[in-house]
């Protein structure tokens, strides 16, 4: 609603619902998978949404027997802390593809957001937060705009802002030859490093994240939006969504969780770290894709992120523990499972189209 | 009531005291070398149901874009209910009370049927969320008005197009409509649910709300609308009550042609006469059976006959012409071409045994929108075209111009972009395309579905052509009329199989309504012929 005059007869649109992270409870109910088209369908659909924590969960029990190392408290800690930063960057990335786009550009963002949160944290806890949180913001906003005022494919324009946030965070650092350093013992290096009977703070942020991108995504306007507008882009117009404001808030969103966690793993090592999150954009789809969200969009869940994230982290941390596989062959598995899943769901899409 | 008014700039002349809710004042809309609409003047009443025909290209679709705010016009303005109405998005149109439905379903497949209904307007519980429990409440509630009972959890892709239509209606109505445009919306539906939507229009008209109705069908323009509007050629035509017009006056003010001239080529463009079919078949197919969609389907064709394939919906005919053309995955059953039997069967093999199909669904199947009317024609004639990869323009521009003046393909240039045509415009497209392969067999499925009357007698009298030029035609029409008058034979399909088989004077609607009727599968699914026909 911000360009020509509204008719008289045409009044405001109606805000997308704030997203209310107060209401107790965790997502809301799923509608039940549909009554009528057979008992396949449902077990297919079934499989689509859950299948990845089935997967998830074997592959932990079946571990927990082989490795006793892996079934220590220690190593779920380890496990967990290691994924809630790329969690929180594919929570972003999950809302994005839902509307039929990808965001390459996290990978870049989420280190530009280190860098600047660590530099910021000699100004304070809120600076070290805010500072990161707009100039991402910023990014992904640009992404938004371009990609829904400009019509520009996600694709290019996130691919462009990859390289840009990139050598953004290049120049900030000298090429890398400053490191910004958290101060001891400030409030900020408290929040990464800080924990609950030993699971860091940064879990219960992703954790929080989840609830609440849960809740936006099944029980809000803005969500059902994304899913329209992911399923049919078409249909979305005609019925008069608000598609393009919808893109621009997702890929703001998406920018804005990125730089987040860059700032939290930046809290977490002390310090700004120009080298990290080369690929993190793939893993993050990866993770999404795992998790049972169409990469072509109009479908997928905020859980199934979550499991998909847990499950490369699992897998990261198995070929560890075998500790004689090259660590490089967790790509391949990753890799591995990638396939398998993509292939599962044609053959789920298929059987539930066929009853 | 009045007499047709003589002048259509005067929309509140006649004596109805029913004011405009929405009225469009000399409005324009160019787009580049066409002018869609030249200074149209229209207006809809509270609680009428008002026509809206023309043939393709007369500028219906643009007016109705213009009306739910997809274009802008270039000139003139829109008033509803007397004040002017500016809608810069589809949104802003619907806020204002205009509601539509599309010829092809927009809503979202992936979604359920609930969340489709109430998208963008999602009932919140105290917390600001979404109340699903009263969602589908009010989904089943409102179904049920419609006589559709369907889980409203359910996925939309999971239903049949029908009731997908249905939901959209439903949408449609249920967001306190003022004005409910509909184009073209019984093109997907059964009998039973056409009678379904009539009902619902009326209960329309009860409420006061205005229908906008859109459809090539005659016989449900003079069931269900009041009023008529007659487009051509971008520019308003007539305005004035239905009753006081009959079919022939309707139908020649469409066509600006003669109306003797109408009357005498009869309603289809079929020539009366049979034609003289070859002894030999050129296609022979023999046990066709694909699981779900065919069972031991066999049937010959001749070359230079029309063979009708008749049968309601879902009976198989689509299936069979893809079967025909290799687009549809075989268990058993073989093919054979001029006593050559096609041991792989694949759309490639088909086409190159000189069988070609015009599949049903243009838009999905068949025109590539964002290629020019030439890329289009000479698309699957390229590699017959080229020498060493190397494609001859001047060859391509020879064949283009051929076809083109031929099938009387209205565009501005051969250059033009296919998806900017009218619907008969790229059927007649698609056919040039199979038509410069130089096939043999020649398998049209639906040709004239929702193109305008016009484009649908010229592609009648060229079927005709064609088998007279020694084609052999498979025809597939759910239109009755085109099947009895153009076909020579006809197969009658039903469940996948076959059915029955006219041929020579058994070629009448009464015995195509016999074959039909006796194995009509339940006393409510009736053919769409049993319709009332009031001609």
């Amino acid at each position: 609603m911000n360009e020509t005059t509204p008719a008289p007869a045409a009044p405001a649109a109606p805000a997308p619902a704030v997203p209310r992270t107060d209401t107790p409870g965790g997502k809301g109910p799923r509608p039940a998978a549909a009554s009528e088209p057979g008992t396949r369908a449902r077990v297919a659909e079934l499989l689509q949404r859950q299948g990845v924590l089935a997967v998830l969960l074997t592959v932990v029990i079946a571990a927990s027997f082989i490795y006793p190392t892996f079934a220590s408290l220690d190593n779920a800690r380890g496990i967990t802390i290691q994924a809630s930063f790329l969690a929180v960057v594919a929570l972003g990335m999950t809302m994005v593809i839902i509307t039929g786009g990808i965001d390459l550009s996290v990978g870049s963002v989420f280190a530009l957001g280190g860098v600047l949160a660590a530099w910021a944290s000699q100004y304070g806890f809120l600076a070290a937060l805010l500072v990161p949180l707009v100039a991402c913001g910023a990014i992904g906003l640009l992404n938004g705009l371009l990609i829904a005022r400009g019509n520009m494919a996600p694709f290019i324009v996130t691919l462009a802002t990859l390289l840009g946030a990139r050598g953004l965070l290049l120049a900030i650092t000298d090429e890398g030859a400053t490191t910004y350093l958290v101060p001891k013992d400030s409030a900020f290096g408290e929040l990464g490093q800080g924990s609950v009977w030993g699971f860091g703070y940064p879990i219960l942020v992703a954790l929080v994240l989840f609830g609440a991108g849960g809740l936006v995504l099944q029980r809000t306007s803005f969500g059902q939006t994304l899913f329209a507008v992911g399923g049919s882009s078409d249909a979305a117009t005609l019925m008069g969504l608000p598609v393009a404001r919808t893109k621009i808030l997702v890929y703001t969103l998406s920018g804005l969780l990125a730089g987040l966690a860059g700032a939290l793993n930046a809290a977490r090592l002390s310090s700004g770290v120009t080298i990290v999150g080369v690929g993190m954009e793939l893993d993050a789809i990866s993770a999404v894709v795992i998790g049972g969200t169409l990469l072509i969009g109009g479908a997928g869940s905020i859980s199934g992120t979550l499991w998909g994230v847990l499950l490369l982290a699992v897998i990261q941390n198995l070929i560890n523990q075998i500790g004689s596989l090259n660590s490089s062959y967790q790509s391949v598995v990753s890799g591995g499972f990638l396939i398998v899943v993509v292939v599962a769901q044609r053959y789920l899409a298929r059987s539930r189209r066929s009853t | 009531m009045a007499p047709p008014e003589a002048v259509p700039q005067a929309p509140e002349a006649a004596a109805s005291t029913a004011s405009p809710v929405l009225e469009a004042r000399s409005v324009s809309k160019r787009f580049p070398g066409v002018v869609a609409l030249d200074d149209v003047s229209f207006s809809l009443r509270a609680g009428e149901t008002h026509a809206l025909v023309g043939e393709n290209g007369a500028g219906k679709s643009t007016l109705i874009k213009v009306l739910t705010g997809v274009y802008r016009p270039d000139g003139g303005d829109l008033r509803m209910a007397g004040r002017p109405v500016r809608f810069a998005r589809p949104f802003e149109a619907q806020q204002a009370g205009i509601s539509t439905i599309y010829q092809e379903v927009n809503l979202v497949p992936l979604m359920s049927v609930a969340r489709n209904i109430f998208l963008g307007r999602e009932p919140r519980n105290r917390f600001g969320l979404i109340d699903f429990a009263r969602m589908h409440r009010e989904t089943t509630e409102l179904l049920d008005g419609f006589g559709v009972r369907v889980d409203p959890r359910r996925p939309l892709h999971t239903l049949g197009i029908g009731t997908q239509q249905m939901v959209a209606l439903a949408r449609a109505v249920s967001v306190n409509a003022q004005v409910v445009i509909m184009d073209e919306p019984t093109s997907s539906l059964e009998p039973r649910e056409v009678e379904t939507l009539f009902r619902v229009i009326e209960n329309l008209r009860g409420q006061g709300i205005a229908v906008l109705y859109v459809s090539h069908r005659m016989d449900e323009l003079y069931r269900i609308c009041d009023r008529v509007t007659v487009l051509r050629d971008g520019r308003h035509i007539h305005t004035g009550d239905l009753a006081d017009l009959d079919r022939m006056q309707l139908v020649s003010m469409m066509l600006g042609r003669d109306m003797a001239e109408v009357r005498r080529s009869g309603v289809t463009s079929f020539a009366a006469e049979g034609h003289e079919a070859a002894r030999t078949p050129v296609l022979t197919a023999t046990g066709l059976s694909s699981r779900h969609h065919l069972h031991d389907v066999s049937l010959s064709l001749y070359a230079g006959e029309v063979l009708g394939l008749g049968g309601l919906l879902g009976s198989g005919r689509s299936e069979t012409a893809k079967a025909l053309s290799g687009a549809l995955h075989l268990d058993a059953g073989e093919l054979t071409v001029d006593g050559t039997a096609l041991n792989r069967l694949t759309p490639a093999a088909a086409i190159r045994a000189g069988i070609s199909l015009l599949p049903e669904d243009r838009k999905a199947e068949g025109i590539v929108p964002g290629l020019s009317v030439r890329e289009n024609i000479v698309l699957a004639a390229m590699p017959r075209l080229s020498r060493a990869g190397v494609v001859s323009r001047a060859k391509q521009d020879r064949i283009v111009d051929i076809f083109m003046k031929r099938l009387r393909i209205k565009a501005s240039s051969p250059e033009q972009k296919v998806g900017e045509l009218s619907g008969g415009n790229q059927q007649k497209v698609l056919l040039a395309r199979w038509l410069c392969l130089e096939p043999k067999v020649l398998l049209l499925d639906e040709p004239t579905r929702g193109i305008d009357v016009g484009a649908k007698a010229e592609v009648q009298s060229l079927i005709d052509d064609l088998a007279r030029e020694g084609l052999a035609v498979l025809l597939i029409s759910s239109d009755i009329e085109e099947l009895i008058e153009g076909a020579d034979r006809i197969v009658v399909l039903r469940g996948g199989a076959v059915a029955g088989e006219l041929a020579g004077d058994d070629v009448a609607e009464d015995r195509l309504l016999e074959v039909l009727a006796d194995h009509a599968p339940a006393p409510e699914d009736k053919s769409p012929a049993a319709q009332e026909d009031p001609r």
